[in-house]
C-alpha cells in the first residue's frame, strides 16, 4: 500500500444549515493508520461531519485537510482526485438495486482504471472474498440479507484500495453477533490495507474494540468536548458528558466490548 | 517507477523461492506467472515467497499470489509467505478463510414443466391479490358512507387539488391539440364537399363521445396513477404500509381510498373541461381555415351534441378514474423493497392503467352502440 497516505486536519470547522448551526469550533487530527470515531449522542451532527468531509457538504467555516491540501479549497476536479482514494460504507449500504453485487464492485473499477474485463472479474470475486461473501457475484442487493448486504457495501468500498475508508454507523441494523463480526472485518482489513478509518458510530462496543482514536461532538454545546483514544478517555476524560456516553450512563469507568 | 517483476530461486533442491520487487498496483501490468508455474514440478515441496524493494503495492499483487495459490497444489507442498508484508499475509489469509459458498439462489436451472407451473401458482396468487384488494376497497367504500371510517378530509383535497386543479395547465394543451388535429382532418374531406361546416359535427362529437375522456384519461394515468404507484410504493419500501397494519389500521381504506375517490370525482370535471378546450381548438381551425365564425361553429355543435352523448363520456371518464386509481394503487401496494421495484410498480401502473382505459373503452363503446 502506499507509505505517504495523508492524515486528514479538521481545523476550526462550523458546520450549519443555513442559519442553524450544528456543530462549531471543531479541530481534531486524524493520524496514518488510526481507526478514529466520531461519536456523540443522536442529532449531535456525527454523519453530517462525515458528510463535510467527503465532500457532500460545504463547511459553514473552517477548514478540511488531506494532508497538505485544503480540501474545500481545490476546485472539484482536485477533490474528486482525493475522493478517488476515498471508499465509503453508508448507513443503509446504499449498493445499486439494479446491479449484481459483481456489478456494484465492478463499477467503479471500470469507471476509473483501464483494466481488462476479467481483470475486473478477478479483483471483483478477491474483494467479495475479503468479505466473506465469495461466489455472490451474481446476487442482487434485494435477494441478501442485511448484514449481507453491509458486508457487500464494504467490498464495493475497498474495489480501489482506498487509503481512506469512511463509515456511517456500520453495525446499525445487525445483531451483536453480526456487528461484531463486521467491526473485526473492518479491522483486519483496515491492517491489511494501511488504509486510514473513519467511523460514525455510538455503539460502545464498537467504539471500545476496534476505535485508536476519537472525537465526541455535543449536540447541546454544539461543540467537540474531546479527542483522543476512547479507552483513554474512559479513564481520563473530566467531561461529564463524555463519561455518561461512555459508561452509558452508569459513571462505571470499564471498559466493555461487548 | 519500476515495473512489477518477480525473480525466481531454485538452488535449493525441493524448494522454489519468489522474490518480488517493484510497484505492484492496478496501474502496471503484472508479469507473466507463467515461469513459477513451470517450476513447481512435483519434487517441489516448499513454494516459499519473500520481496526485495518491493514499493507500493495494492490488490493486484495480492490477485497474482492468489492465483499462483490456486494453482500450487497446496495441499502437496508447504506454502511460507513469513517474508512477505504482514498486509499481504493478512489479506490472503482473510480470502482464504472466507467460507466458500455455492449459492443455490438463482443458480438453479428450472425445468419448463417447473416455471410453468410456478407461473400458473403466480398467476392464480395474483389473482387471489387483486380480487382481495377489490374486495377491501369495496368494503372500505361501504364503512366510509356507513359512517363507520374516519375519513382524513385534508389528504382528499390534496389529492383532488394535484389531480384537479395542476393538471390542468397539460389537459388544457393537449386537448386543444386534439380538437385541432380532429378539425384539420375533417377539414380535409369535407371541404371537397363544400360542408366544411359539418366539422363542428366532427369534432364536438369526437371530443365528447371519445377523446376527451380517453385523452383525460391518458394523461392522468401518465401524471397521477405513476405517482400513486411511487407514493405508496415508497411507503412499502420504509415500512410505512407495514406500521399501517400492525396498528389494525388498513392501509386501503387510509391511503387507497382517498386516492380512488379523488380520482373518480375529478375525472369527470377533467373530461368536461377537455371536451370544452378540444371543442374551442376545433373552432381555431374552423375560424381560421374554413371561413367559419364562432358563432356559427358553436351553433352548429351544440345542435349536433345530445345530453345523452355528454353523459356517455362522463360514464366513461368516471370508469377510468376508477381504473386510473386502482391500477396505481394497486402497483404501489403490490411493490417489492427495492428503489428498483418502486420504478417498476410505476411503470407497470401506467402500462396497466392505459391497457385497462382502451379496453374498458372499447367494451363500453360496443355496448352502447350495439
Amino acid at each position: 500500500m502506499s507509505a505517504t497516505a495523508a492524515a486528514i486536519t479538521v481545523s476550526d470547522l462550523t458546520m450549519a444549515y443555513g442559519s442553524f448551526v450544528l456543530q462549531r469550533g471543531l479541530d481534531f487530527t486524524i493520524n496514518q493508520g488510526d481507526i478514529f470515531v466520531i461519536m456523540g449522542g443522536s442529532g449531535c451532527g456525527k454523519s453530517t461531519l462525515l458528510r463535510h468531509m467527503i465532500g457532500l457538504m460545504q463547511p459553514a467555516q473552517g477548514e478540511i485537510w488531506y494532508g497538505k491540501e485544503n480540501f474545500w479549497k481545490l476546485d472539484e476536479t482536485d477533490r474528486a482526485a482525493i475522493l478517488r482514494k476515498a471508499g465509503v460504507l453508508y448507513q443503509s449500504g446504499a449498493l445499486w438495486s439494479s446491479m449484481t453485487l459483481g456489478e456494484n464492485i465492478a463499477l467503479p473499477l471500470a469507471h476509473y482504471t483501464s483494466l481488462a474485463p476479467k481483470v475486473i472479474d478477478e479483483l471483483v470475486s478477491f474483494k467479495l472474498s475479503l468479505v466473506g461473501l465469495a461466489g455472490f457475484e451474481s446476487y442482487y442487493p434485494a435477494q441478501l440479507s442485511g448484514g449481507m448486504r453491509k458486508r457487500a457495501a464494504l467490498a464495493r468500498a475497498i474495489a480501489l484500495d482506498p487509503d481512506f475508508l469512511f463509515f456511517d454507523e456500520p453495525s446499525a441494523g445487525l445483531d451483536p453477533i453480526s456487528a461484531r463480526n463486521l467491526d473485526q472485518l473492518i479491522q483486519e482489513l483496515c491492517e491489511g490495507l494501511g488504509a486510514t478509518v473513519i467511523i460514525v458510530t455510538h455503539e460502545l462496543a464498537s467504539i471500545y474494540a476496534i476505535g485508536t482514536n476519537s472525537v465526541f461532538l455535543d449536540g447541546e454545546k454544539k461543540t467537540m468536548l474531546a479527542t483522543g483514544d476512547p479507552k483513554m478517555l474512559l479513564k481520563e476524560c473530566q467531561e461529564e458528558t463524555v463519561v455518561q456516553f461512555l459508561t452509558r450512563g452508569t459513571g462505571k469507568r470499564e471498559v466493555r466490548t461487548v | 517507477m519500476h515495473s512489477p517483476r518477480f525473480r525466481l530461486d531454485c538452488s535449493q533442491k525441493g524448494e522454489v523461492r519468489v522474490i518480488l520487487s517493484g510497484y505492484w498496483t492496478l496501474q502496471s501490468e503484472p508479469p507473466n506467472p507463467g515461469p513459477i508455474l513451470s517450476a513447481l514440478v512435483p519434487e517441489v515441496r516448499h513454494l516459499h515467497f519473500a520481496e526485495e524493494g518491493l514499493g507500493n503495492w495494492d490488490t493486484r499483487l495480492l490477485i497474482f499470489l492468489q492465483n499462483i495459490l490456486n494453482h500450487a497444489n497446496t495441499e502437496q507442498r508447504a506454502i511460507h509467505l513469513e517474508d512477505l508484508p504482514s498486509g499481504v499475509r493478512d489479506l490472503l489469509h482473510l480470502s482464504a478463510t472466507s467460507p466458500k459458498q455455492s449459492p443455490s439462489l438463482g443458480a438453479n436451472k428450472e425445468s419448463f414443466i417447473t416455471r410453468v407451473g410456478n407461473r400458473v401458482l403466480d398467476l392464480t396468487d395474483q389473482s387471489i391479490e387483486i380480487a382481495t384488494f377489490i374486495g377491501e376497497i369495496i368494503l372500505a367504500f361501504m364503512e366510509l358512507l356507513g359512517g363507520k371510517r374516519p375519513f382524513k378530509s385534508r389528504d382528499f383535497f390534496g389529492f383532488v387539488q394535484s389531480c384537479g386543479v395542476e393538471s390542468l395547465p397539460i389537459v388544457s394543451l393537449i386537448a386543444v391539440l386534439v380538437g385541432v388535429i380532429l378539425s384539420f382532418v375533417g377539414a380535409v374531406q369535407l371541404q371537397m364537399f363544400g360542408a366544411q361546416i359539418y366539422v363542428a359535427n366532427l369534432v364536438g362529437l369526437g371530443m365528447v363521445l371519445e377523446m376527451g375522456a380517453l385523452m383525460s384519461g391518458v394523461i392522468i394515468a401518465g401524471r397521477i396513477g405513476a405517482s400513486y404507484a411511487a407514493q405508496l410504493g415508497t411507503m412499502q419500501v420504509n415500512e410505512e404500509i407495514d406500521a399501517l397494519r400492525t396498528m389494525g389500521i388498513s392501509p386501503v381504506g387510509f391511503l387507497v381510498l382517498p386516492r380512488m375517490l379523488a380520482l373518480m370525482l375529478m375525472l369527470p370535471l377533467l373530461c368536461i373541461y377537455a371536451d370544452i378546450m378540444g371543442i374551442l381548438g376545433g373552432s381555431i381551425i374552423g375560424v381560421s381555415m374554413l371561413d367559419l365564425s364562432l358563432i356559427e361553429f358553436l351553433e352548429q355543435t351544440r345542435k349536433t351534441l345530445t345530453l345523452n352523448q355528454c353523459g356517455q363520456g362522463l360514464l366513461k371518464s368516471s370508469i377510468f378514474g376508477v381504473l386510473i386509481g386502482f391500477a396505481g394503487c394497486l402497483r404501489g401496494m403490490q411493490c417489492g423493497r427495492s428503489a428498483l421495484a418502486v420504478g417498476a410498480a410505476t411503470t407497470s401502473a401506467v402500462v396497466t392503467s392505459i391497457v385497462l382505459i382502451v379496453v374498458s373503452d372499447s367494451i363500453i363503446t360496443y355496448f352502447l352502440y350495439r
